[in-house]
């Protein structure tokens, strides 16, 4: 019997995604490891490597389709000895593409490849009954985003309809089954009540031009309005004199072109042996117990054209100056060019955004969950600055620090950015 | 007359209070219970128990006489019906001897009397009138349970007209017999008595047999009582009774018709009344609906500080459930975490009759009138080995799925030992698991349970020996 290739979920937050190309084409036989298309998630643009060996039978899904849920049925592929009359047996309902979008409706699939294990934190076994796995993989939910209600914080089913219903913006409006009231859970999902029509209605109807949501635009948005809205942000803004700074910047820049040190790459390193100093501040949030992080990973936004990643330097405490350069370097060209590896985004401890480079003075930033906390990065310039009852001139660079204060006190805030500014302030210690 | 605090008291010693009063007493409140007579209450000493040691004896009987199937012979197969009676009342009392037991040992304090609210957080004790003790607790947990309901025009008179509990401990078995009432326990007693030799009559009002059973079983049960030789009227009333002598002539109407059966005694089992009276719920914020308590789904009644659970409030009325409420119930008030309140899908329930019947869950009409698309699966005892050895090959296992999610809504068994079977699929229900968790289980060989297995194949079309 041919087997069906489904949707892969090439990242623990991707219930659909879009297929931009087939590299194969039906006919072609398939080997373990092939690269078969080029899938466009919510955060990258992926490569998806066959898993069985056969020949590519039938291609459900072409090239461009938009919105294809995980698990969906993508393509057929005959195995050794079968041939196409074999796919007659398959008369599932291809759902055929219409106006560059595809039906989620595919009947039921034969065979429901179990998630991913979801990463939840460092040792984040989920627990849930089956049943509400099933249910939260068939309405694409994140099980990692829904608080579970069963034993020990379980995930079951009454979780799922609670989370769906909420969705829908309609309180339990489920079918009528005489279920016990499910428990009220605070509701990560975003709900759709901004149409198009609304907004425009909202505004006047202006001429204008549509831009279609890509994958990793709604991922921002769900993000970043659950984290707006659920984690209680404080600020806290520090100058740092960098004059010091960027001498020894151009001296180590001069010493070799094996590396080019940035300001940022100062910032991260920085921030990385405050929170070595301050650990209480490199902690997340849980209603359990709050998680103080024994690895300092930094996640550094990278504006992108329609959007921004976050790649992360990995044990950013232990890093030299030049390596932590060139590992930025190369991950924001890959990012840029949508070749990030999942794990090479997915996770880190803390985040760092930093908008020096367009002339912004200070900003406050919108926490990444689970992080406790972001940085966001000024500009460095000339201020004139009072020194020994004097007016003198200094270069200097705001930092703000947005903390999840469930995690996070506004002390333990205060007392990692005086670190990170004492840091910055006398590099030289940045390099011991 | 003692004068007592306690952090809480459970006034009824049945399978509802006296785990009530354990769990309380181990989560470390200092715990009394009332019971005016016996502990353990219905279940133990007029229900559940010694109904099921006669059932065990007139399956013996039942046995006996199909010797030669099984290669024996033997002559002058018969029966003391006041032995078969003395048996089940000793497993009766020696398990009320246990309840006292395990009430000593954890340390709840037993009060021999009669409970009434008195004010709050009070309750008085009276025993034949004359009080007993006067006590106060900061949570008093209603668990007076239930009595047989009677019908206008047909009182149980205690001789010829029987309720369960006359029928329990009969002089002698009589040679026929009129049931009112084809529940749970009506069923059993028509079971009973045929297997003793009586000629027996079931009348149901409504218009099958186990009517809250799943059609399917419904019919599957009919039949095979009947091919015993069971006679049922359903859709059927009996609306007079008159007695002459030994005989008691009971009028039945039935689709518009009338007529008569003749039997020398009648079972009524036509459901349960809650014990609702004398109880002091006059006066307090306890509602009453239909003679059963009102509560929440923690078992709060309107009055603060007062809960009730098992027969005492809605259905269904089993033992189990009972039990359930009672540990919910404590647990809630002992600030326990991770309480849930009771999942009534996940109830089971068993009848033990020949053939035995079990369910848990949402019956198949009652899944499509919720709205599912259901799946359903059947497998025949007569598809299984260990049956076919047994010689018990009558009986039959309906799954019942939503073809969506997978979710297994409802499990109806009829055969051999399913009330020890559907367990299996309760832990299944409770844990939520699907129906590929249960298609990758592996079941003994052989087994009735290969059944279970079989029957969830079936559900989708992949069952392997039928």
């Amino acid at each position: 019997m041919p087997i069906e290739i489904l949707m892969p979920a090439l990242s623990p937050t991707m219930t659909e995604g879009n297929l931009t190309k087939w590299l194969k084409k039906e006919g072609d036989e398939i080997h373990s490891g092939d690269v078969l298309a080029e899938i466009e998630t919510d955060k990258a643009t992926m490569e998806f490597e066959a898993v069985d060996e056969g020949r590519i039978g039938k291609i459900l899904v072409p090239d461009g389709s938009e919105g294809i849920k995980v698990n969906q049925p993508i393509a057929l592929l005959l195995e050794e000895g079968e041939d196409a009359s074999a796919l007659a047996q398959f008369a599932i309902a291809a759902p055929q593409p219409a106006a560059g979008s595809v039906p989620a409706a595919a009947a039921e699939p034969a065979v429901v490849a179990q998630p991913p294990a979801m990463p939840r934190g460092g040792n984040g076994r989920i627990f849930a009954s089956p049943l509400a796995r099933r249910m939260a993989q068939q309405a694409g939910l994140e099980l990692a985003a829904i608080a579970g209600s069963g034993p020990q914080g379980r995930i079951v089913k009454a979780d799922i309809e609670a989370a769906l219903a909420a969705a829908r913006g309609a309180p339990a409006a489920a079918p009528q089954r005489p279920e016990a009231a499910p428990p009220v859970q605070p509701a990560p999902v975003a709900t759709g009540a901004l149409t198009k029509e609304r907004v425009l209605a909202l505004a006047g109807n202006p001429p204008h031009t549509e831009r279609p949501l890509t994958a990793m635009r709604r991922v921002i948005a769900r993000r970043l309005t659950e984290s707006k809205q659920t984690v209680p942000h404080f600020y806290l803004t520090v100058d740092c004199e960098i004059d010091e700074l960027l001498k020894i910047r151009a001296e180590l820049n001069a010493k070799s072109d094996a590396y080019r040190i940035s300001v940022n790459d100062f910032v991260i390193r920085a921030t990385a042996l405050a929170l070595r100093q301050v650990p209480a501040a490199n902690a997340s949030w849980s209603d359990e117990a709050i998680l103080l992080w024994d690895g300092v990973d930094i996640a550094v936004a990278v504006a992108l054209e329609d959007g921004l990643i976050t790649p992360i330097v990995k044990n950013a405490d232990r890093k030299g100056l030049a390596m932590i350069a060139n590992e930025t370097k190369d991950l924001t060209a890959r990012a840029r060019a949508g070749k990030l590896k999942l794990e090479e985004f997915q996770g880190g401890t803390f985040s760092i955004s930093n908008l020096g480079m367009f002339g912004v003075r200070e900003f406050a930033a919108v926490i990444n969950p689970p992080h406790g906390g972001i940085l966001a990065v000024g500009q460095g310039e000339q201020r004139p600055v009072v020194k020994n009852d004097a007016l003198s001139i200094a270069t200097v660079m705001s930092c703000t620090l947005s903390c999840d204060h469930r995690a996070v006190d506004g002390a333990v805030g205060a007392q990692f950015l005086a670190a990170f500014k004492k840091l910055v302030e006398d590099p030289l210690t940045m390099l011991l | 007359m003692a004068d007592s605090s306690f952090d809480l008291i459970v006034v009824g010693g049945g399978p509802g209070g006296y785990v009530a009063a354990i769990r309380a007493a181990q989560l470390g409140m200092r715990t009394a219970l009332v019971e005016r007579e016996h502990l353990g209450g219905i279940c133990l000493n007029w229900g559940c128990i010694p109904t099921k040691a006669l059932l065990r004896s007139s399956e013996i009987y039942h046995l006996l006489h199909r010797l030669d199937d099984f290669g024996f012979t033997a002559k002058d197969i018969g029966f003391d019906a006041g032995k078969v009676v003395a048996r089940s009342r000793a497993v009766a009392k020696q398990l009320s001897n246990g309840v006292a037991y395990l009430l000593r040992k954890n340390k709840v304090t037993v009060f021999d009397g009669h409970g009434h609210l008195a004010g709050k957080g009070r309750l008085a004790v009276t025993k034949d009138g004359d009080p007993v003790a006067e006590l106060a607790a900061g949570h008093i947990v209603l668990a007076t349970g239930a009595r047989a309901r009677a019908l206008p025009g047909i009182e149980p008179d205690g001789e010829r007209v029987w309720t369960y509990k006359e029928a329990m401990v009969p002089p002698a078995i009589p040679r026929s017999l009129l049931v009112v009432g084809s529940g749970a326990i009506g069923i059993e007693f028509a079971s009973f008595y045929h297997d003793m030799g009586a000629e027996v009559t079931v009348v149901e009002v409504l218009d099958r047999v186990l009517p809250v059973e799943d059609e399917e079983i419904s019919a599957f049960a009919r039949k095979s009582f009947e091919k015993q030789g069971i006679k049922f009227h359903t859709g059927a009333a009996v609306t007079a009774l008159s007695h002459d002598g030994a005989v008691t002539t009971t009028r039945i109407e039935a689709n518009g018709k009338a007529f008569e059966e003749r039997v020398e005694r009648v079972i009524l089992a036509v459901g349960i009344v809650g014990n609702v009276e004398d109880i002091g719920l006059e006066n307090t914020g306890v509602a009453v609906d239909k003679t059963h308590v009102v509560v929440d789904e923690w078992l709060r009644t309107g009055e603060r500080g007062v809960y009730a659970i098992g027969d005492l409030v809605g259905p269904p009325w089993l033992a189990h459930k009972a039990s359930h409420e009672g540990v919910v119930c404590v647990e809630r008030i002992a600030g326990v975490n991770d309480v849930h309140p009771l999942d009534v899908r996940n109830i089971p329930a068993c009848t033990y009759c020949r053939p035995q019947v079990a369910s848990v869950g949402l019956t198949e009409k009652a899944a499509r009138e919720a709205g599912y698309e259901v799946k359903v699966g059947h497998f025949p005892f007569i598809g299984n080995g260990k049956a076919i050895a047994l010689g018990e090959p009558e009986g039959m296992v309906k799954t019942v799925f939503d073809s969506k999610t997978g979710e297994l809504l409802g499990v109806h068994m009829i055969g051999a030992e399913v009330t020890e079977l559907i367990q299996g699929y309760t832990i299944a229900k409770t844990l939520e698991t699907t129906e590929a968790e249960l298609i990758r289980a592996i079941f003994p060989h052989p087994t009735l349970s290969e059944t279970m297995h079989e029957a969830v194949l079936d559900a989708y079309g992949r069952a392997i020996h039928f």
